[in-house]
This record gives C-alpha cells, sequence and structure tokens, in this order.
C-alpha cells in the first residue's frame, strides 16, 4: 500500500510532467498524498503540518532533475527533510565527568525499559565498560528480578535492590557499591509510569537530582500513536532527557512516532530495539527510519543516488 | 489528574468554540479524531455520517452533537455474545504484542472472577520473558486464586495440557491462560499459539472459549496489523483496551470496529486488580472529544 506513495504521487504529477519546474498548485497535490502517508505512518497531525508547510517551501519552483518524475522529486525532497528532522546522523552516548558514569531509563509502562537496559550493558560491556544494571522497579511485580534475571544471563553484575527500598535510595546505595567494587557506569532502570501521574514522576525527578546521571533515555515503543507528543514531551519537561531508545523496531510499525518525539522534544534518537534478546540493540540511523515512514524502502535508494 | 484535565481541555476548546457546523467546525473535528488514533480513512467516513445527521440539529448545539456522535460511534461497536459453556471450565487465552499488559489484565480478570465466586486458575505459558512466571505467581497469590506454571523455558504447549489436567481434576470454573507478548509478524511465535489452542482444545473440547487480544491504548495505527495477523493464527474474539488511564485515547478501536466484528470487552484504567471496567461504546465516544 505505502510503496505506491511515489506512484500515487506520479499520477498527481503527471499533468506537470515536462513542464520543468515544480508549481505551487502541483505541489500541494502532492503534498496531501505525503500527509497521508505521514498519518498512516502514526506522526503526530500537527508535527505533519509543520513538516508539510517545510517541504512545500524547499519544493516550489525547484527543478525535476531529469533523471527522476515529478512525483520521486517530491519524494526526495520529503526524505531529505525527513532525515535532517529526525537529526541526519547518529548521536551516541554522551558519557563525560566522573565516574562511575549513570544511565537512567525512563517511559511509560510496558515500553521495554527493563529489556532495554540489559541491551544497553550488553552493549556498553562491549566498549570495554564495567557496567552494573540497577532495579529501581520498586513497584511492577517481579520487576526487580526480571532485571537480574537478565544480568545473569550475560554475566552481568545487578544491585540487589528490594522492593521496600526507595528508588532513590536504591540509586544512591548502587553508586556507592559502583565505586566500592569498580565499576565504571551504572544503568538505572526505573518503573513504568504516566507521563501524568504526579506523584510517581517526581520521584523520576528526585533520583536525577540526587544522582546527576549522565544519560536519562525516554523508551518509548515503536507502535505508539497520536500521544507520543504529549508522553515525551512531559519526560523531557521534566527531567530534560538526553535521548530516546525506540522499542520493537522489529516489527511491522512504520515508527511515526520517532518523528513526533524528535521534533518536540528535539532530543536524538540513540538506539532502536529490534527484538526480545539481548543483542537486539542496534545504533539509530535516522536515514533508514526516514524511508520506513514513508513506507518505501527500495524505490527511495534509487531515488538517493540520483 | 490535573495535568489531563489540562490536554484534554485544549481539545475541548476546539469544538465549544464553534457556533456551526461549517467547514471550520469539521476541520477541528478531523483534527480531534485523527490526534486520538482514529486514523485518516475512518475519520473521514464518520464526518461524512455525522455530516448528514448534524442536519437534525441546530447549529452550534454542541450538546446535542456530542450525542449523536456518541451514538454514531457506539452503534459502529459490536456487541459481545454470551457463550455457553458446556463443560466447565471455561478457558479464556489472553494473547498480544509485547509490552500491552497480559499479564496484568489476567489478574482484573481472575480478580473480577473471583468476587463473583468463581474458583480461578492462572495459567503462566509465558515461559520465555524473564520473570513473566514470577509475575503471575504473585498476581495469583495477591488475588488468592489458583496457579499452575513450569520451569523458564518449558513448552508452552505443554505448560497448557497439564495446566488443563489440574483444572479438570479440581474443578476450577474459570482458567486464564497467560501468553509470552510477540509481535503478529513473527510467524513460528503465531504458530506456536496454534498450537497452544489446540492442545487445549484437545484436552477440553470446546476450549479455549474465549480468546482475547489485548490491545494497548497508547497504540496507533499499527493495532489494525496486529488484529489482522492474530486473527489469523488464532481467531479473535474479545478485545480489551488496556492503559485508558494515560492521554492517549484509543481511537484505532474506532476502524478495527469498523473493519472486523470485534466486541470490545473491557478497558483497563490502571495497574492495579480493581482497574478494569466493562466497556461502555458511549462513553468511549465521549471521552474521545474530551
Ligand atoms: N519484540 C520486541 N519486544 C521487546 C523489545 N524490547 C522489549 N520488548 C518486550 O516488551 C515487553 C516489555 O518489556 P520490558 O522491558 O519489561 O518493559 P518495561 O518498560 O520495563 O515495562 P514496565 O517495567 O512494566 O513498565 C517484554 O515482553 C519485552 O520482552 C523489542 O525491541 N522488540
Ligand atoms: N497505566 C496502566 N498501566 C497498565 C495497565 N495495564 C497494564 N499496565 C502496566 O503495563 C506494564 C506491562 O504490563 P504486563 O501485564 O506485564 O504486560 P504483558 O502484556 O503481560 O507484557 P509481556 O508479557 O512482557 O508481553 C506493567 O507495568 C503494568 O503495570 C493499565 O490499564 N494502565
Ligand atoms: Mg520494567
Ligand atoms: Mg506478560
Amino acid at each position: 500500500m505505502f510503496d505506491s506513495l511515489s506512484e500515487r504521487l506520479d499520477s498527481v504529477f503527471k499533468k506537470i510532467k515536462g513542464r520543468g519546474r515544480l508549481d505551487e498548485a502541483s505541489i500541494e497535490e502532492g503534498l496531501r498524498e505525503v500527509r497521508l502517508a505521514l498519518l498512516e505512518a502514526d506522526v503526530n497531525y500537527k508535527v505533519v503540518k509543520d513538516f508539510t508547510r517545510k517541504v512545500k517551501e524547499k519544493a516550489l519552483g525547484k527543478e525535476v532533475l531529469k533523471s527522476l518524475t515529478p512525483g520521486q522529486q517530491v519524494v526526495k525532497i520529503v526524505h531529505e527533510e525527513l532525515i535532517e528532522l529526525l537529526g541526519g546522523k547518529n548521536v551516541g552516548l554522551e558519557l563525560k565527568g566522573k565516574k562511575p558514569y549513570i544511565i537512567m531509563l525512563v517511559g511509560l509502562q510496558g515500553s521495554g525499559k527493563t529489556t532495554s537496559a540489559a541491551k544497553l550493558a550488553l552493549f556498553l560491556r562491549r566498549k570495554k565498560f564495567s557496567p552494573l544494571l540497577v532495579p529501581a522497579d520498586v513497584y511492577r511485580p517481579a520487576a526487580i528480578e526480571q532485571l537480574q534475571k537478565l544480568a545473569s544471563e550475560i554475566n552481568i553484575p545487578s544491585f540487589g535492590s528490594s522492593s521496600n527500598m526507595k528508588p532513590v535510595d536504591i540509586a544512591l546505595q548502587a553508586r556507592e557499591e559502583a565505586i566500592e567494587k569498580g565499576y565504571d557506569i551504572l544503568i538505572l532502570d526505573t518503573a513504568g509510569r504516566l507521563h501524568i501521574d504526579e506523584v510517581l514522576m517526581n520521584e523520576l525527578v528526585e533520583i536525577k537530582q540526587a544522582c546527576s546521571p549522565q544519560e536519562i533515555l525516554f523508551v518509548a515503543d515503536a507502535m505508539t500513536g497520536q500521544d507520543a507528543v504529549n508522553v515525551a514531551s512531559r519526560f523531557d519537561e521534566l527531567l530534560d532527557i538526553t535521548g530516546v531508545i525506540l522499542t520493537k523496531m522489529e516489527g511491522d510499525a512504520r515508527g511515526g512516532a520517532a518523528l513526533s518525539i524528535k521534533s518536540v522534544t528535539g532530543k536524538p534518537i540513540k538506539f532502536i530495539g529490534v527484538g526480545e534478546k539481548l543483542k537486539d540493540l542496534e545504533v539509530f540511523h535516522p536515514d533508514r527510519i526516514a524511508s520506513r515512514i514513508l513506507g518505501m524502502g527500495d524505490i527511495l535508494t534509487l531515488i538517493e543516488k540520483a | 489528574s490535573k495535568t489531563k484535565a489540562q490536554l484534554s481541555k485544549q481539545i475541548n476548546n476546539l469544538i465549544s468554540s464553534s457556533s456551526h457546523f461549517d467547514t471550520n467546525f469539521w476541520e477541528q473535528l478531523e483534527e480531534i479524531l485523527i490526534m486520538a488514533d482514529v486514523g485518516f480513512n475512518p475519520t473521514l467516513k464518520l464526518i461524512d455520517n455525522l455530516k448528514l445527521r448534524a442536519k437534525e440539529i441546530s447549529p452550534g448545539d454542541q450538546e446535542a452533537f456530542k450525542k449523536i456522535f456518541a451514538q454514531e460511534l457506539a452503534s459502529l461497536f459490536p456487541k459481545p455474545s454470551k457463550k455457553l459453556i458446556a463443560l466447565k471450565p471455561e478457558v479464556v487465552l489472553l494473547i498480544g504484542v509485547n509490552g500491552v499488559g497480559k499479564t496484568t489484565t489476567i489478574a482484573k480478570l481472575a480478580y473480577r472472577a473471583q468476587m463473583q465466586g468463581k474458583k480461578v486458575l492462572m495459567v503462566g505459558a509465558d515461559t520465555f520473558r524473564a520473570a513473566a512466571i514470577e509475575q503471575l505467581k504473585i498476581w495469583a497469590d495477591r488475588v488468592g486464586v489458583g496457579f499452575y506454571s513450569k520451569e523458564h523455558g518449558s513448552d508452552p504447549a505443554a505448560v497448557a495440557y497439564e495446566a488443563m489436567d489440574k483444572a479438570l481434576k479440581e474443578n476450577f470454573d474459570l482458567v486464564l491462560v497467560d501468553t509470552a507478548g510477540r509481535l503478529h509478524t513473527k510467524v513460528n511465535l503465531m504458530e506456536e499459539l496454534s498450537k497452544i489452542k489446540r492442545v487445549l482444545n484437545k484436552k477440553h473440547p470446546g476450549s479455549p472459549h474465549r480468546t482475547i487480544l489485548v490491545l494497548d491504548a497508547t497504540t496507533g495505527q499499527n493495532a489494525l496489523s496486529q488484529v489482522d495477523l492474530f486473527s489469523k493464527s488464532v481467531p479473535i474474539d474479545e478485545i480489551i483496551l488496556t492503559k485508558l488511564d494515560g492521554t492517549a485515547k484509543g481511537g484505532v478501536v474506532v476502524g478495527i470496529a469498523s473493519e472486523y466484528n470485534i466486541p470490545i470487552t473491557f478497558i483497563g484504567l490502571g495497574e492495579k486488580m480493581e482497574d478494569l471496567r466493562p466497556f461502555d461504546g458511549k462513553s468511549f465516544a465521549k471521552a474521545l472529544l474530551d
């Protein structure tokens, strides 16, 4: 269905073929198709509006490359603009200052924080760090056991949290233990919570203030719909997140949430989760997601070469 | 909460500021519906119907409009049908993608059934995810119902089979089977679900009596693909929509209701075992506009 975006655009632009330049009326018509494709990919309505306006400005009066149809030309502009909005290139973790470093994972319930914590630990060990996994979800049944089991699966130490401790105390005590035992990075798994839950959101602020993490990563499900903007902007407002992990990307979700989150927070997407296994973590590549959001991977590689 | 009210107020203002059902009004409604995840095509369809019906009421009558809106939407949702269970126990299978709330929903359903005096068995057929069995066991203890599972890594179909043995022998009324979260695009994992279903049916003919797909209200258009692909391997009898206590509206079920004839039975409104309510089309519709 989505592979036909450039076909749909071609039929829109058939009328102007040979005219050489993209004029306002035809761009407008073409952008309607783009807008629809983005909405089908769950990009937020308002983000789509802003985005198509920008594309229009870029496309107006632009000469159509000889090797492309006008439809392809618009897709090319849309694609380039998407990549730019998504940040252009990959941004890695910024670990600076005094060791041990702290990475804190936050997000809605079930988004993939605990799994991503273990995945990150594995990733960082490959980069020669010695991580300590810290379960700080004292609410969800068996959340602590979950992280401890994942940790032992990959032979990475985990902190011995218990559910009657306060999350902020867990974080502080775990840091003590890290210093004592020479771990140089702590990965803090927090309980899932709603962005509108003031008590629990405040708990995160407290943890942040107590241990100043180098990275606060917002973990979001790739299948998230329009609400992604509300959630991400609230987490960012209160915590000033440093980046995003987008999980469950190996399925067929188009991942429009990536665009929504990036455009409302301005924070880079740093990793994507591509499976339930702990090796299933990849660094984020804006160009790939851009093709996916448009739903036209193969066609785009052709267009990009033009 | 306060923040939720603030968010919804902005949206509500859009509608109540219009004094006529003009182009501007319909455009605003379109925006509200799309932002509630209803999806582009279902939104257009809905608006076409509403335009006709809006002629019945006086322009600018917001309350009358909301009423029509709620009626129109509620009529899309199929009513759940009561299945007669020939032979106890009733068996219910919960399926869905990762992290939507299957395990928690089992706790909620168990709590509800127990209040009705039923003898309930929770079955941990998620033998894959770390501490999934422990999670369900804690819930079984909290609710105070029966529990059966095997060690991590066992064959889920074998767990289901043996659990049925226990349920039949010990005279349980209701068996709730928890399965591992899985993406609908994974063919082998879909096959695993059909196997669980076959095994249950072999051991206890007619079961599972209900297969429930759990959907997360935060999910966007991908939910359509979930319904589509899950139902290809195991027919879905019901949908439960979780996490409606957030700001997500779960509007994608509007498109699901009009494309697939699957009733929504319950909604999840929190993380506790009490946080389950029967689905009501009209209140759901009203909440879309709030
Ligand atoms: N398919 C897939 N599943 C994932 C991925 N990341 C996590 N999951 C699964 O998603 C479900 C939820 O993951 P968790 O790590 O428990 O999520 P969480 O955010 O810690 O959840 P809470 O602590 O309950 O808020 C589990 O079934 C995970 O196996 C991914 O990239 N792909
Ligand atoms: N706010 C809210 N959270 C919920 C609701 N239902 C479940 N949760 C939370 O969502 C997270 C995931 O719930 P689970 O029941 O573990 O989900 P699951 O589908 O069994 O997950 P997997 O087995 O990993 O696929 C947990 O943190 C739950 O507490 C709900 O209705 N509202
Ligand atoms: Mg967790
Ligand atoms: Mg579960």
